[in-house]
């Protein structure tokens, strides 16, 4: 069913699809001597749905980090929306990036992490209009409106004035998502966003997911275990090993005949 | 045991000069300590050094002779004149400030990485991950320790006395100069900064519960009629307990 829906969703929507949205040009990096990323070479384009399977320590986690810029990589390039993300090009010279560069880039950006990271100081709502009003400059009436729509949109509406911690996992992480969406980026990352959660709440979150997936044209790139989710939702999944994609293909063709037998090897360990 | 005039003239206004130098020089240390103490995480090196060289050298030096340097050594050398008080609150700001530097530092430390990185990824500038994220949550971790502090700043407030501020220790020792019996008024005096230190322990109280409550955590259940005294070790067994009990 899923494959199909996303077909039909693929062309109903020319205008976002098709464009190349993130690069990855030979990306290396290392933790001292542990190469976790070699030359990596990949690409995202503008709204798909990605999804980044392989073993643990495989390097899904450290390719979100560095679009997040929450890394570095030692070489190579990232490029998102077609502007470097750590490099800045000044007299036809590619140079490491400037706080205001960064920030250019990264405002397409948005992530959701496996542990939340709500903070803790601010209620539901101030999690989520705080950065549209200060970031942005968005006149804070308009931020708490839209706050309050994407609180209705993760059922949450009636959590505006909550603090963290007199929230379960799961309404947390559903705050967070909503965090993320309020900055409208074109891109949202997400980290195991489920395995933090006690098993009773992975659905209401994957449910929101699902409805994000299917209703906007945001690009997703997301690291999962949940594969009936990523069957559901993924226009493209990459098989990583070793900080390398060994095999890539459509959710369908991943999931049902996987050629490469790593890829065979982890699906029957996982699924 | 102490006369009229005397109590009107010397003791009253000496109450009313310790209150303000405790306040004046708590308000400096409380400015010091955030600013130095956020210099100290700063990303450059040179930053850190310079914030951390006065750290060391408010630590390594004696408040009393800190005092004494600014009320005769700075008019000599710079040729500025303090009148005595600022003289006082400046060496016991600057020195305790130092020492609060050490908590804000501390403090911010302990803030969860995590917490920044999701400043980032929501795009904040580091200033802003600083002002909104880090040092609001680093706060509440802040009030116990800054209520010893205080504590500290206010007994230490005593040495004023010895640059010639009239505060209320300095009245004392002149009722002691004019009648030689010194066991009343210094018992008195013991009292009144117990008294004191009672008072700012039960106001810190109330700012640690207030700054739990804006973090959504329920404040800690009240306890005994003392147990304002005892404001770190109190806070440490109802979070540890985790409402346990
Ligand atoms: N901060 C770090 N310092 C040192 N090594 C690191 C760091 N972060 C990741 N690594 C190493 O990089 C490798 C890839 O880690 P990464 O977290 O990207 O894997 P992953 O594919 O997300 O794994 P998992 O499925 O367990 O989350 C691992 O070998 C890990 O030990
Ligand atoms: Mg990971």
């Amino acid at each position: 069913m899923s494959a199909d829906q996303n077909l039909t969703k693929d062309q109903s929507n020319p205008a976002v699809d098709g464009k190349e949205l993130i690069r990855f040009d030979k990306v290396t990096k290392r933790f001292g001597s542990n190469v976790v990323l070699d030359e990596l070479d990949f690409s995202v384009n503008s709204g798909k749905h990605v999804t980044l399977i392989g073993p643990s320590g495989s390097g899904k986690t450290t390719i979100l980090r560095l679009l997040m810029t929450l890394l570095k990589p030692e070489e190579g390039t990232i490029r998102v929306g077609g502007k470097y993300l750590t490099h800045e090009e000044r007299n036809g010279k590619l140079v490491k990036a400037g706080e205001k560069h960064i920030r250019e880039v990264r405002k397409n950006i948005g992530m959701v992490f496996q542990q939340f990271n709500l903070f803790p100081n601010m209620s539901a709502l101030r999690n989520i209009t705080e950065a549209p009003v200060s970031v942005l400059g968005l006149p804070k009436d308009e931020a708490e409106e839209r706050a309050r729509e994407l609180l209705d949109m993760v059922g949450l509406g009636d959590k505006t004035d909550a603090y963290p911690t007199q929230l379960s996992g799961g309404q947390q992480q559903r705050v967070a998502i909503a965090r993320a969406l309020a900055m409208r980026p074109q891109v949202l990352l997400l980290d195991e966003v489920t395995s933090a959660l006690d098993p009773e709440l992975v659905a209401g979150v994957l449910d929101v997911l699902r409805d994000i997936a299917h209703t906007t044209d945001i690009t997703m790139l997301c690291v999962t275990h949940e594969m009936g989710f990523a069957r559901d939702i993924s226009d493209q999944v990459l098989m990583f090993d070793s900080g390398r994609v060994i095999e890539s293909g459509t959710a369908e063709k991943m999931f049902n005949e996987p050629e490469h037998e790593r890829t065979r090897e982890f699906l029957s360990a996982v699924l | 045991m102490m006369s009229e005039k005397f109590f009107t003239e010397w003791f009253l206004p000496g109450i009313w000069i310790t209150v303000q130098v405790t306040v004046y020089s708590a308000a400096l240390a409380l400015a010091v300590s955030f600013l130095i103490g956020t210099l100290r995480t700063s990303p450059l090196w040179i930053v850190r050094f310079a914030s951390g060289t006065y750290f060391e050298i408010f630590r390594g030096t004696s408040a009393l002779v800190m005092m004494f340097w600014m009320a005769y050594a700075v008019p000599s050398l710079l040729g500025i004149q303090f009148v005595p008080m600022a003289a006082g609150v400046l060496a016991l700001g600057l020195t305790y400030g130092a020492y609060g530097s050490e908590i804000v530092r501390g403090a911010l430390a302990a803030v969860a990485p995590a917490q920044r990185e999701a400043g980032i990824a929501l795009n904040f500038t580091k200033a802003q991950r600083l002002r909104k994220i880090e040092l609001p949550q680093a706060w509440p971790e802040m009030i116990p320790p800054f209520n010893n502090l205080l504590i500290e700043l206010l007994k230490g407030t005593a040495l004023v006395s010895t640059i010639a501020v009239a505060d209320m220790t300095f009245a004392g020792n002149l009722l002691r100069l004019a009648k030689g019996d010194s066991a009343p008024i210094y018992t008195l005096l013991l009292v009144i900064y117990f008294v004191f230190a009672f008072l700012l322990t039960r106001g810190m109280r109330l700012l640690e519960r207030q700054a739990n409550r804006r973090m959504g955590k329920t404040p800690p259940e009240k306890t005994g009629f003392l147990s304002g005294l005892r404001s770190k070790s109190a806070t440490d067994a109802v979070t540890g307990t985790g409402g346990a009990k």
